[in-house]
């Protein structure tokens, strides 16, 4: 069965891909809506930025993230000037690398449903007196509603599988950056294949199951927009 | 249609600071737009023009969904563009009835109609939701998705989602067009029924003649992005320097009241100004206001009063123009009491009675459709 390590573990996994998700739709959600509408010719630019976390190795992102964050880094440095600490090997620094890992994740979903809609219900909702904020939340989310689904549950799904960024910025602190893809790394390590499979064969199921629901929920929508 | 062309007058007079003002000048590359327009705020004006001419660009321009710069845009008292404003979309008192319905999909049709009603202060709704539900006949289809909807169903839906908003002018972007001939029937008695008992000015986009002489009492013709000319109905028909008169089935409209029914040959008699009409009966009530169209193939002309023909519908004329219509016929412009029909014939015909412009003759009637 879990240890209690291991299912301490299993908890950060959760929080993290959950707090992960969460950031990752509030900021993802302006930042895909302006990408869907707007004209700015070096949008291209941003879409690349956005896509680099798909093709990067984790451990480069992870590597530039650590000397970022770190007590030597400028973010990590001004964060220690200011009196607070480092965000290396800390919860908030595995945070802020699964945000960036994740995020083409969320938004290209959300970019695409927002796309997918096209001006005219925008424009409908106009003629019908709505102002630009209310025809978002009116017509654009409702209309969008595959899109966070698929968003959400990829974000989730991908960050709770994240093992490179996390090996590079959390240090593996049991009980505190500790997750479960490299508490099962380590148990194969030390051969104890018990535990490995217990810890895999939940993350697979969990995976496998989360995916089901978002490709069975979007069939009764219309196509998946990812 | 509800009018008559003394009515419509007076109404004009009455109103006559209620006038849609516009001059629009847009360059998007290859299509230039420079239209400048002054029309009542009253009854259906509609645009007419090939494709590619710019109307949508104009009903688009005055819901404000497109910008021109240096546009200036008067509807009523309310000043909704010029050079240091611009009110946006959501603020100008209009509705827009879409070319494909483009109902919300995530909302049924009762939520679609209620979805401006709600943004509407109530001070300012001048007819109820149920209303607006009773006047398009979708009683029945509140409950339904609308992707469970035909064609014709969903174009109902989006008209009562644009009246229901008490829009001070309705704007219709070819509501017809993605319709199927029976879609098309099904909504062109509701679209008379709107215009017969709202008053709401209306501005309609078509590229149908046929469409624009059952609806329409003001046309504007355009043309590559310019206006041709603009005016009442019944004269743009009927203008030789138009080219509404040389179509195929060029037609002229005449305004007239239901005058009597007679029992015994079940007929009904309609008024106008040069004459009674003698229809088929129709199930009209007497003193109501009825719209004739007259196709000019169906108008023949003689010299005498003809007593030995079956053709009933026989007035009075004097020929007015003739213009050429390729190389053996002719069209015909008459005025019956001042009222302009048009009359398809052979150039032989023509120098057989020796037709000519000032001349006294008989024009016969065949056929007389009756539009509402």
């Amino acid at each position: 069965m879990f240890s209690e390590a291991d299912l301490t573990a299993l908890v950060i996994t959760l929080k993290l891909a959950g707090i992960t998700t969460l950031i990752l739709l509030l900021l993802g959600t302006p930042l895909a809506w302006w990408m869907s509408r707007t004209q700015w010719r070096f949008k291209f630019l941003l879409e690349a930025l956005v896509a680099l976390p798909l093709v990067l190795p984790p451990t480069v992102l992870g590597f530039y993230l650590l000397l970022l964050l770190g007590a030597n880094g400028p973010l990590g440095g001004l964060l220690e000037a200011l009196g607070g600490k480092s965000l290396a090997f800390t919860f908030s620094g595995l945070v802020i690398g699964s945000v960036i890992y994740s995020m083409p994740f969320v938004i290209q979903p959300l970019q695409n449903a927002f796309e997918a809609i096209g001006r005219r219900p925008l424009e409908v909702a106009a003629t019908l007196r709505a102002s630009p904020i209310d025809r978002f939340f009116t017509v654009a989310v409702p209309l969008a509603r595959s899109g966070f689904l698929t968003a959400a549950v990829l974000g989730f799904a991908h960050t709770l599988g994240e093992f490179g960024v996390v090996l590079m910025i959390g240090g593996n602190i049991p009980g505190k950056t500790q997750v479960v893809s490299i508490a099962i790394y380590d148990h194969v390590e030390g051969l104890e294949y018990e535990n490995a499979h217990w810890l895999s064969g939940g993350l697979l199921l969990l995976s496998f199951l989360m995916l089901v629901i978002v490709y069975g929920i979007n069939r009764r929508f219309r196509p998946v927009q990812a | 249609m509800g009018l008559t062309a003394d009515s419509g007058q007076c109404k004009r007079e009455f109103f006559s600071d209620m006038t849609i003002e516009a001059r629009f000048q847009l360059d998007k590359g290859s299509f230039s737009l420079d239209v400048e327009l002054s029309i009542p705020a009253e009854g259906v004006t509609s645009l007419l023009g090939p494709s590619g001419c710019g109307k949508t660009t104009v009903l688009r321009i005055i819901a404000g969904l497109e910008k021109c710069h240096n546009g200036y845009l008067k509807v009523g008292d309310e000043v909704w563009q010029d050079r240091d404003q611009f009110v946006l979309p959501h603020q100008r008192s209009l509705g827009y009835v879409f070319q494909e319905s483009s109902l919300f999909e995530h909302l049924n049709v009762h939520d679609n109609v209620a979805y401006g009603v709600k943004r509407v202060p109530g001070k300012k709704r001048k007819f109820s939701l149920d209303k607006t539900i009773e006047l398009t006949g979708i009683g029945h289809l509140l409950e339904r998705k609308p992707t469970t909807l035909s064609g014709g169903e969903r174009q109902r839906v989006a008209i009562a989602r644009a009246l229901a908003v008490s829009p001070g002018i309705l704007l219709m972007d070819e509501p017809l067009a993605a319709l199927d001939p029976a879609g098309r029937q099904e909504i062109l008695p509701y679209l008379e029924t709107l215009h017969d008992e709202l008053d709401i000015p209306v501005i309609y986009v078509s590229h149908s003649p046929d469409e624009v002489a059952r609806l329409a009492d003001h046309l504007v013709l355009l043309e590559a992005g310019r206006v041709k000319a603009t005016g009442p109905i019944a004269e743009m028909l009927t203008r030789f320097d138009l080219p509404l008169a040389h179509n195929d089935d060029a037609e002229a409209l005449i305004e007239a009241v239901v005058a009597a029914h007679d029992d015994e040959y079940e007929l009904t008699y309609l008024d106008f100004a040069g004459g009674r009409f003698t229809v088929a009966r129709k199930a009209l009530a007497v003193g109501r206001s009825v719209r004739l169209r007259i196709v000019a193939r169906d108008v023949s002309l003689t010299l005498e009063h003809q007593s030995d023909t079956s053709i009933l519908n026989i007035f009075p004329a004097v020929i007015d123009e003739i213009t050429p219509l390729g190389k053996s016929q002719l069209t015909v412009r008459l005025l019956v009491a001042g009222v302009p029909l048009l009359s398809r014939i052979t150039r032989k015909s023509a120098a057989l009675l020796d037709l000519k412009p000032g001349k006294s003759i008989y024009v016969q009637a065949k056929s007389v459709a009756l539009l509402s």
